[in-house]
């Protein structure tokens, strides 16, 4: 090997510590702050003292609640546009651009500004107020083009000899819809789902005026609910000593994304490698 | 036959629902937009380029927020200065130096990919902010954003180069390899150069994502409005001032804040433009 | 259901401004095998994709000429699904549903309007007719998938004929299967004969010598494709009236 690989190699080596480092440490740090701080009682009991202490039972609730509105609202308009492209718009015209366009632009839009706009339209407009109906649709709209793109994904793979075959026994398009193309386009639908999941998870700037803050459970849509992510910012900046918790919410947060990025890589897997 | 004729009802029916789901990505984004502008375009007629000055004092209806910008900017770019290097070398160390260990590791990148904003930026405030705070004091500042940042984007960068890498037809390596050429030399003279522009297209993306992260900014930045000086001053993002205001803006205030949102929609719109410029070809679907 | 004629005047397909193949002209009697030959690229595929008109769903795709069916001319303004009803398509590669056995004929019939009780009934003669009755009668339930190439091919025919056609069309069905599955599949068209008139796109030109009743020579010309010479098939291999013909079947004249 001539030394311009030699030397490379080595500074490749290097770089990969500089990244997993920094990682390690901030796995490190989170779990010294929160570890201690994780039991079976930490998933089961409300929060106390406006989250110094207890557990956040009442968060998990009202994440919960929220992603429901969210995955309610996306996956039904996700898929439906999605087989709108697949079925309707061939890949390359100009309204396949058109819309892909437009849905790049939905995914660049900053979280924050999906704030605003779901804080001005759902909050105040739909007079919805800060609640959870609020922020489940901000983040709807937030995780809708993830959906159509995963979903439109799944059901252009569905082979175009299954078409063929139905086109020439004269299936009726919602015929096709219903028993073929769907069921093969499954997993990659669920995947979708789930990446949206994961997205919505880890989403904070939208739900601050839209879900707002309050910590109670909820007992309606129309209350407002704290989600994961936001108690994690709210104890680490507003409540002296909520450290050790915020750092048990954030690892909590993490392990439930790491599930789920297990379960997309065991249903992509059987499909397909996820890298090449 | 009733059979057909019921068929091609529903056949309709679904062609209808679905063109209108269609139609709902478009509305959605002009939603977005619309609402912006209808809440801040008075204002910004109104108060036009005192927007663009140094002078933050919403008490006293001055709204000049070049502060912010400026701070947003160097936030974002020392972020990428950092993060780009690092994940295309990264990235072609990975494809062309040590194959064996790429696929674990872009695993470990995925996951990363993943990871939300706001435990960023707990491990900001846990290690980083402190451990610069022992250098310069106060410790939150804008080189613990831009770490955190590029942190953030650097999984994302490095994704995408692999990807770029990736698409390259194999007789490129092939003919450097029959000619007994270096890597690092096929690398510098000719992948990275065909990879280019899909490789800055994707950069240019991650600096938009940059510019429009708010929570780990807001966690480990200062939050103080004032001009960046040095490296260790904190500073306030436009992100980051419309998180920390909107909760008590009332009035022109909080038009303001609108107004701020607005431009970095505008500022979205146009790197997402350069981006597909960059990429070449016309934007399609996947 | 009896079979019908089947003759086309003048066809010529387009694809955009380049024409697939033109005035093309042949004619099918009821109950006989006609074969399609000629090189790659002469349109074959697009003629036959013509008459049951897939090529509706082709994009820029502009089909003249006349097509009749027993005597009457099929207009472009008739509903398709009743068209493809009459005239069955079979594909070179073999397409089942990914769907249980017996689904993948249901699934047609059910889209049809057939009542459920005939559906199984009717499953089970196509079935038998294709010789795959025997084979599978125990695993009806199973995925199609799992059959092998040429019992897939044989189930495709199958499919095709559950919705009792008086016509069916074949683009090359025995090009993707090995000799053995071939040399079924090819024994199961010949069956078909007398029931059912067919047209079939073939590159084997023994194959057509053995089974045609008749065959259709197509070439290129200028660019697009054209229909040489279209006979019995005793007379367009042993005294071929067109010297691309006779050229081109040289090969399996000896």
């Amino acid at each position: 090997m001539r030394w311009p690989d030699r030397l490379a190699g080595v500074i490749g080596a290097l770089l990969l510590l500089a990244v997993l480092v920094p990682m390690g440490l901030m796995l490190w740090s989170l779990l010294e702050q929160g570890a201690g701080v994780i039991s079976v009682d930490f998933l089961l009991d409300d929060p106390r003292q406006a989250g110094r202490a207890g557990g956040i039972a009442a968060l998990l609730v009202s994440t919960g609640w929220i992603l429901a509105v969210c995955l309610l609202v996306a996956a039904p308009m996700g898929l439906g546009c999605a087989l709108y492209l697949s079925e309707q718009v061939p890949a390359g015209t100009r309204r396949a651009q058109w819309l892909g366009g437009t849905l790049d632009m939905l995914a660049a839009v900053p979280s924050i500004v999906y704030g605003l706009f779901g804080y001005q339209f759902f909050a105040i407009s739909l007079g919805l107020g800060f609640s959870i109906l609020s922020g489940g649709l901000a983040l709807a709209l937030m995780v809708l083009p993830l959906m159509i793109r995963s979903a439109e994904q799944a059901l252009r793979a569905v082979p175009f000899s299954y078409r063929q075959a139905g086109e020439a026994l004269s299936i009726s398009r919602w015929g096709w819809v219903r028993r073929i193309l769907i069921p093969q386009a499954a997993p990659g639908i669920a995947v979708g789902i789930i990446l949206s999941i994961g997205r919505a998870l880890a989403e904070t700037a939208v739900l601050l005026f839209t879900a707002g803050y309050v910590l109670r459970r909820p007992d309606s849509l129309l209350d407002s609910g704290r989600a994961l992510s936001v108690h994690i910012y709210d104890l680490a900046m507003n409540v002296p000593g909520g450290m050790p918790r915020a750092a048990a919410t954030g690892l909590v947060l993490v392990a439930i994304l790491v599930i789920l990025n297990l379960l997309v890589r065991r249903w992509l897997h059987p499909a397909q490698g996820a890298w090449q | 036959m009733i059979t057909i004729s019921s068929r091609f009802h529903a056949d309709s029916l679904l062609t209808w629902l679905l063109r209108l789901t269609g139609a709902a990505a478009v509305l959605v984004l002009g939603g977005i937009i619309a609402v912006l502008l209808i809440q801040s375009a008075p204002f910004m007629l109104e108060h036009g380029s005192a927007l663009w000055r140094n002078d933050w004092q919403p008490g006293q209806a001055r709204y000049g927020m070049a502060a912010m910008i400026a701070g947003s900017i160097v936030v974002s770019v020392l972020a990428l200065v950092i993060a780009g290097p690092v994940a295309v070398l990264l990235a072609a160390w990975l494809r062309y130096f040590a194959p064996s260990v790429r696929r674990p590791v872009l695993t470990l990148v995925e996951l990363m990919a993943g990871i939300p904003s706001v435990v960023y930026g707990l491990w900001g405030m846990l290690v980083l902010v402190p451990w610069i705070n022992r250098l310069a004091p106060p410790g939150a500042s804008w080189l613990a954003a831009s770490l955190v940042l590029a942190l953030m984007i650097l999984p994302l960068a490095l994704l995408v180069t692999d990807t770029a890498l990736g698409q390259l037809p194999a007789r490129y390596l092939q003919a450097g390899q029959a000619l007994s050429l270096s890597r690092v030399g096929m690398l510098r003279r000719v992948l990275l150069p065909q990879a280019g522009p899909a490789i800055v297209s994707g950069l240019v993306l991650q600096f938009g994502r940059a510019l429009g992260e708010t929570m780990a900014v807001l966690m480990v930045a200062g939050n103080v409005v004032r001009w960046p000086t040095s490296l260790f001053d904190p500073v306030r993002t436009l992100t980051a001032n419309i998180a920390v205001e909107m909760a008590y803006a009332t009035g022109d205030h909080r038009v303001a804040l609108f107004a701020s949102g607005l431009l970095l929609l505008l500022v979205t719109a146009v790197l997402l433009a350069l981006s597909w410029r960059l990429r070449g070809e016309r934007h399609e679907m996947a | 259901m009896t079979s019908l004629t089947l003759e086309l005047q003048q066809v010529s397909v387009y694809y955009g401004n380049q024409a697939a193949i033109e005035q093309a002209s042949l004619s099918v009697r009821a109950g006989e095998l006609m074969a399609l030959v000629g090189p790659s690229g002469c349109g074959k595929s697009s003629l036959l994709a013509s008459i049951n008109r897939m090529t509706d769903g082709i994009p820029g795709c502009r089909v003249s000429g006349t097509v009749l069916l027993g005597g009457d001319a099929l207009s472009a303004s008739q509903d398709a699904a009743t068209l493809r009803r009459r005239i069955g398509m079979v594909f070179q590669q073999p397409n089942p549903f990914p769907l249980s056995i017996i689904d993948n004929l249901r699934f047609p019939l059910a889209e049809h309007g057939v009542p459920r009780r005939e559906r199984d009934r009717r499953a089970e003669q196509v079935l038998r007719a294709v010789g795959l009755w025997e084979e599978v009668k125990g695993r009806l339930s199973q995925s199609a998938l799992g059959l092998s190439g040429g019992q897939q091919q044989r189930l495709c025919i199958a499919r095709a004929l559950v919705l009792e056609p008086q016509v069916l069309l074949l683009d090359e069905p025995c090009s993707a299967l090995d000799p053995v599955s071939s040399k079924v599949v090819e024994e199961l068209i010949v069956s078909l004969k007398g029931r059912y008139t067919l047209l079939m796109v073939t590159h084997n030109l023994a194959q057509a010598r053995r089974i045609a009743d008749s065959v259709t020579v197509c070439w290129m010309q200028e660019g697009c494709g054209c229909v040489v010479e279209s006979n019995a098939c005793h007379l367009v291999f042993e005294h071929p009236s067109h010297p691309i013909t006779a050229a081109y079947c040289a090969g399996a004249a000896g």
